[in-house]
């Protein structure tokens, strides 16, 4: 039986007792760390704090000055921001192979519509691009175009979430955060064929088909790559792809 | 009052002095959370949040403010906003989740059974300082817990002195009520 004791002084060593120091961990949910990385088209401040990288910057942006993108941070953030002694995990891999779906994201400065916005923008892959209208449809919101754009633009984690990725529908590449030239530089690094998607675009082809397999796509998904200029069908709307014949592509999912 | 070293540093330059203000500060600033909330988990998120928003507000502070800071008191008292906010914002959710979760770690002096048993004792403690009213709980906290001067626990309840030493009385004497009889 444990006893709890009734004298005011054994008490008052009892309460004592209850203080705790904080976990060893405690520092690490406070002070958010940085670190200068190379990335696809040009250096990249990163910073991260102890739930995943909560923002990327380019160092150019800042004209190089350190200095300015830690104070930048600081207060965009309220949150310290002191050098990384190296970069986080598998980071420079994800920048190469331009994948950064296996890395943590610290979104916690966003809201839930936008988080949703930036974890569908995760999924496309290097080397394609998808309009503003997917992502609002693939998020459950078809008419939050607009704001999906938006979130997008507020992207705190850019390169590494692909915003660059989501394009206009009617071909043109569309804005960016750090300036529409980089988004083209980002989208040439990862060899997307900018002639054709403006081409495409303003002659109102949104997706292509192929008549032998009979699926159609998003016309810079792989799949749609692979169709021979023989088989393959241009399509201006989903519905008209669907009323044809043909079926969504499981990779792409234009409909 | 005493010149606050830690304050004096602060004015000179926020970011080199804040590490040391959350080395300094942090265990009084997770007791008050942790002992408040009962929650072990919560406590570390509001106790990281107090300091997260102790530093926006130092970075807009002009000097002369700086310098006169009395840090913990001042820390506390965002505690204490924090907490409340959070009560509010859960309605009246019991706070009891979790206490468990935390075990002080043996000191290596004790035998295990003893160990167990002060723990168990600690445990049975902590949860009866959040079933107290919300100042008396507080002002336990901040006295015995913590081990607050009465004239700081003043200025962090935002109360004299004397409300606050007569919180602390109140506080302690229904705790012994909550003791059961045959462990008196």
């Amino acid at each position: 039986m444990t006893t709890l004791p009734s004298d005011d002084a054994v008490l008052a060593g009892q309460l004592a007792a209850l203080a705790a120091p904080a976990p060893a961990s405690f520092a690490d949910s406070i002070f958010a760390r940085w670190v200068e990385v190379d990335g696809p088209v040009g250096s990249l401040y990163v910073a991260f704090t102890d739930r995943g990288i909560s923002y990327v910057c380019p160092t150019a942006w800042m004209d190089g000055d350190r200095d300015r993108f830690v104070d930048y941070y600081r207060g965009r953030f309220g949150r310290p921001l002191r050098p990384a002694p190296k970069a986080p995990a598998g980071l420079a891999g994800a920048l190469a192979a331009g994948r950064g779906a296996g890395l943590d994201y610290d979104l916690r400065s966003v809201g839930e519509f936008d988080r949703k916005v930036l974890a569908k923008t995760l999924e496309i892959p290097p080397g394609e691009v998808r309009p503003y209208a997917w992502i609002a449809r693939e998020i459950g919101h078809p008419a939050a175009v607009r704001a999906a754009g938006s979130a997008l633009g507020r992207n705190p984690v850019p390169v590494l979430i692909p915003c660059h990725r989501v394009v206009r529908s009617d071909g043109a590449t569309g804005n960016y955060g750090f300036g529409p030239a980089l988004k083209v530089d980002l989208l040439h690094f990862e060899q997307v064929n900018l002639d054709e998607v403006r081409a495409l675009g303003r002659r109102g082809v949104h997706y292509v088909a192929s008549d032998t397999t009979g699926v159609f796509c998003h016309p810079s998904c792989h799949h749609a790559r692979r169709i021979t200029p023989g088989h393959r069908v241009e399509l201006a709307t989903a519905k008209a792809a669907i009323d044809g014949g043909f079926r969504p592509c499981r990779h792409c999912r234009p409909a | 009052m005493v010149t606050d070293d830690l304050a004096v540093r602060l004015r000179h330059d926020v970011e080199e002095a804040f590490p040391d203000v959350v080395a300094t500060h942090q265990h009084a600033v997770f007791t008050t959370a942790l002992r408040i909330s009962g929650c072990h988990e919560d406590a570390a998120d509001i106790a990281a949040e107090a300091f997260l928003r102790a530093y926006t507000a130092l970075r807009t502070y002009p000097p002369e403010r700086l310098g006169q800071l009395q840090l913990r008191p001042w820390l506390l008292t965002i505690v204490l906003n924090l907490l409340r906010n959070q009560a509010r914002a859960a309605g009246r959710r019991p706070a009891q989740v979790g206490l468990e979760a935390w075990a002080p770690v043996p000191d290596g002096r004790e035998s295990p059974e003893d160990h167990a048993q002060r723990h168990d004792a600690q445990s049975r403690l902590g949860a009866m300082l959040t079933e107290l009213p919300g100042a008396q709980r507080t002002a336990v906290v901040l006295r015995h817990v913590v081990g607050l001067p009465y004239a700081e626990m003043a200025v962090v309840m935002g109360c004299p002195e004397g409300t606050a030493k007569s919180h602390v009385a109140r506080g302690l004497q229904r705790l012994r009520t909550m003791i059961p009889e045959e462990a008196r």
